[in-house]
């Protein structure tokens, strides 16, 4: 009973907030609906004992992604009316793409009624006495180990190819040497002398 | 507790709920109640390190200060700036006020004293301390203003720079621990250091640079002197709490103390034993755990209070240095150290 309120609850402010992130005009409050849609998915997850799944949810798109978005939109200078144009260039496309989404959900949801998954033959059985993060670890270190890494290769070569792509050298800054700064001593920088009437010093 | 009440007439459903709220009461009341204590700590301990006497006016030797503070902050007027985004700036408070609260679900404060006993405590509290960024961020964006926005702009970087390498310090932990619930954690670590007698993992010296890793991203993470680079006053005003009065600020100021005592408490249960005592002692355990547990709490306070006190501000590309090319590779060697060392002893079969 209490399930399949919160599950009505969570799933209809997923898309609301969904709605909201494209219906509302000003785009951090977009973002901040987006992050409310992030929040109601993670307790969907939950409920379906997803623990795991859930809070790399929150952990990942709330806690790194949503804020660096947040980040970047909140120092844009927008044009909202240039923007509202955008809507009816790009809204058939997006259309499209969502009429395919439905398509995909309906074709989903047949193969499933149609009684043809047997959920125990799943390549993954599910055991219910088991932790999720260990369920989870047991599967990736073991039989999907090289797709594994072979994922985190994929992300290791974006993440060069962003630094390569972006990074310049600039060789008019000075940055500082920490290590340079902290050996230096004071007999380095100071020099006594005792110069005669008349002469000064040498630098 | 909750089993007694279901089984009294309230019946299964709602005696679980009037447990829980009975428990939820029993965790955020004293908090608040703490958080003033600590504020008056606070202020005594930078007091005392500067040679001033600090608040010593309102109660016995001042103690009641905070509820004084708290009580003009009452019956303030609430000044929406007229530029601002209304809404968004009266939930900023709210956010950073709930956050710091609801973390301490998962917080084991002894042997099976804790409001809800998760599976995933440690990624709970990782995703919950994560939200509290968006506090200082709504603010500082819907005050319309330059300072806090400046504030907000910093506290973004800043968190999510630390919050890496204390994702790879608390994976270090769970490697050893061989579980994310904050129980588990704790009961792991009876016996855990060098000697066999000492309850901890700081007394590992594998694990100790962790603890003071972990120490310093705390700092960090809390926007604590020395790295408070987000209410820096002498370039920021008051950062992203400037165009806030009365309650609003009260809350921003609560919950930020609420949080410093999460990070003590967290520094206490993830390598110093959490309820355990120090030393593995049969009489010493006639102590309640509660007790230990708090009284760590107040030790890492102390060390929090006194860091404020003696140490200056960072200035903020070195605040990034320390959390990218520092604490990032060595926490990343520590992971690898520490899943090697287990690897080659606990799991060699």
């Amino acid at each position: 009973m209490i399930q399949v309120f919160a599950f009505y609850l969570f799933a209809a402010l997923v898309i609301l907030s969904g709605a909201l992130v494209i219906f509302s005009r000003n785009p951090v409050h977009s973002v901040l609906w987006l992050i409310l849609a992030f929040f109601n998915a993670a307790g969907l997850m939950v409920l379906v004992g997803a623990e795991f799944i859930a809070m790399l949810l929150v952990i990942v798109y709330v806690g790194a992604v949503a804020v660096l978005f947040l980040f970047v939109v909140m120092m844009l200078d927008i044009d909202f009316a240039e923007l509202r144009s955008g809507l009816t260039r790009y809204g058939l496309f997006g259309a499209l793409i969502a009429m395919v989404l439905v398509g995909e959900m309906i074709i989903a949801e047949g193969a499933w009624s149609a009684g043809a998954i047997q959920l125990a033959q799943r390549a993954a059985p599910v055991s219910a006495d088991m932790p999720n993060i260990e369920a989870m670890g047991a599967l990736i270190y073991s039989r999907y180990l090289y797709v594994f890494e072979a994922a985190g290769l994929v992300l290791l070569v974006a993440m060069i190819g962003a630094i390569v792509l972006t990074h310049r050298e600039r060789r008019d800054t000075r940055p500082q040497n920490i290590s340079q700064q902290v050996r230096r001593r004071p007999q380095d920088a100071v020099r006594n002398t005792n110069p005669p009437v008349g002469q000064g010093v040498e630098l | 507790m909750t089993e007694w009440f279901q089984s009294t007439f309230l019946g299964y459903g709602f005696g679980w709920f009037v447990a829980t709220t009975i428990l939820i009461l029993l965790i955020a009341l004293p908090l608040m109640l703490a958080v003033a204590m600590i504020i008056y700590a606070d202020r005594k301990i930078w007091a005392a390190m500067a040679l001033r006497r600090g608040p010593n006016v309102v109660g016995p030797l001042g103690l009641l200060q905070s509820f004084a503070d708290g009580l003009k902050v009452f019956l303030q007027e609430t000044i929406i700036p007229s530029a601002a985004n209304r809404g968004l700036f009266l939930l900023a408070p709210i956010v950073t006020f709930t956050v710091a609260q609801i973390v301490w679900a998962v917080i084991p404060f002894g042997p099976k004293m804790v409001l809800a006993d998760i599976n995933v405590g440690l990624l709970y509290i990782l995703a919950a301390s994560s939200l509290g960024v968006y506090g200082v961020i709504i603010s500082g964006w819907a005050s319309n203003s330059k300072y806090p926005f400046y504030s907000a702009l910093r506290a973004a970087a800043q968190m999510v720079s630390y919050e890496v390498s204390i994702g790879f310090v608390l994976i270090s932990v769970v490697l050893w621990a061989d579980s994310f619930n904050l129980s588990k954690i704790v009961e792991a670590q009876q016996g855990a250091g060098i000697l066999p007698f000492l309850n901890g993992f700081g007394f590992n010296p594998l694990l100790f640079p962790m603890a003071i890793v972990f120490l310093i991203s705390a700092l960090a993470e809390t926007a604590r002197a020395p790295f408070d680079l987000t209410e820096a006053e002498s370039e920021l005003v008051a950062g992203y709490q400037t165009e806030y009065s009365s309650m609003s600020f009260a809350l921003f100021w609560l919950g930020e103390y609420a949080n410093v005592i999460l990070m003590c408490a967290l520094n206490a249960i993830l390598f110093w034993g959490g309820w355990l005592p120090p030393v593995d002692w049969a009489p010493v355990y006639a102590v309640p755990g509660i007790l230990w547990f708090f009284g760590k709490i107040l030790v890492f306070f102390f060390i929090f209070s006194w860091i404020k006190a003696t140490v200056p501000r960072f200035r903020y590309d070195q605040l990034m240095r320390l959390g990218w090319k520092v604490f990032l590779p060595i926490s990343l060697l520590w992971v690898f150290l520490v899943s090697g060392y287990l690897m080659l002893t606990r799991y060699a079969a």
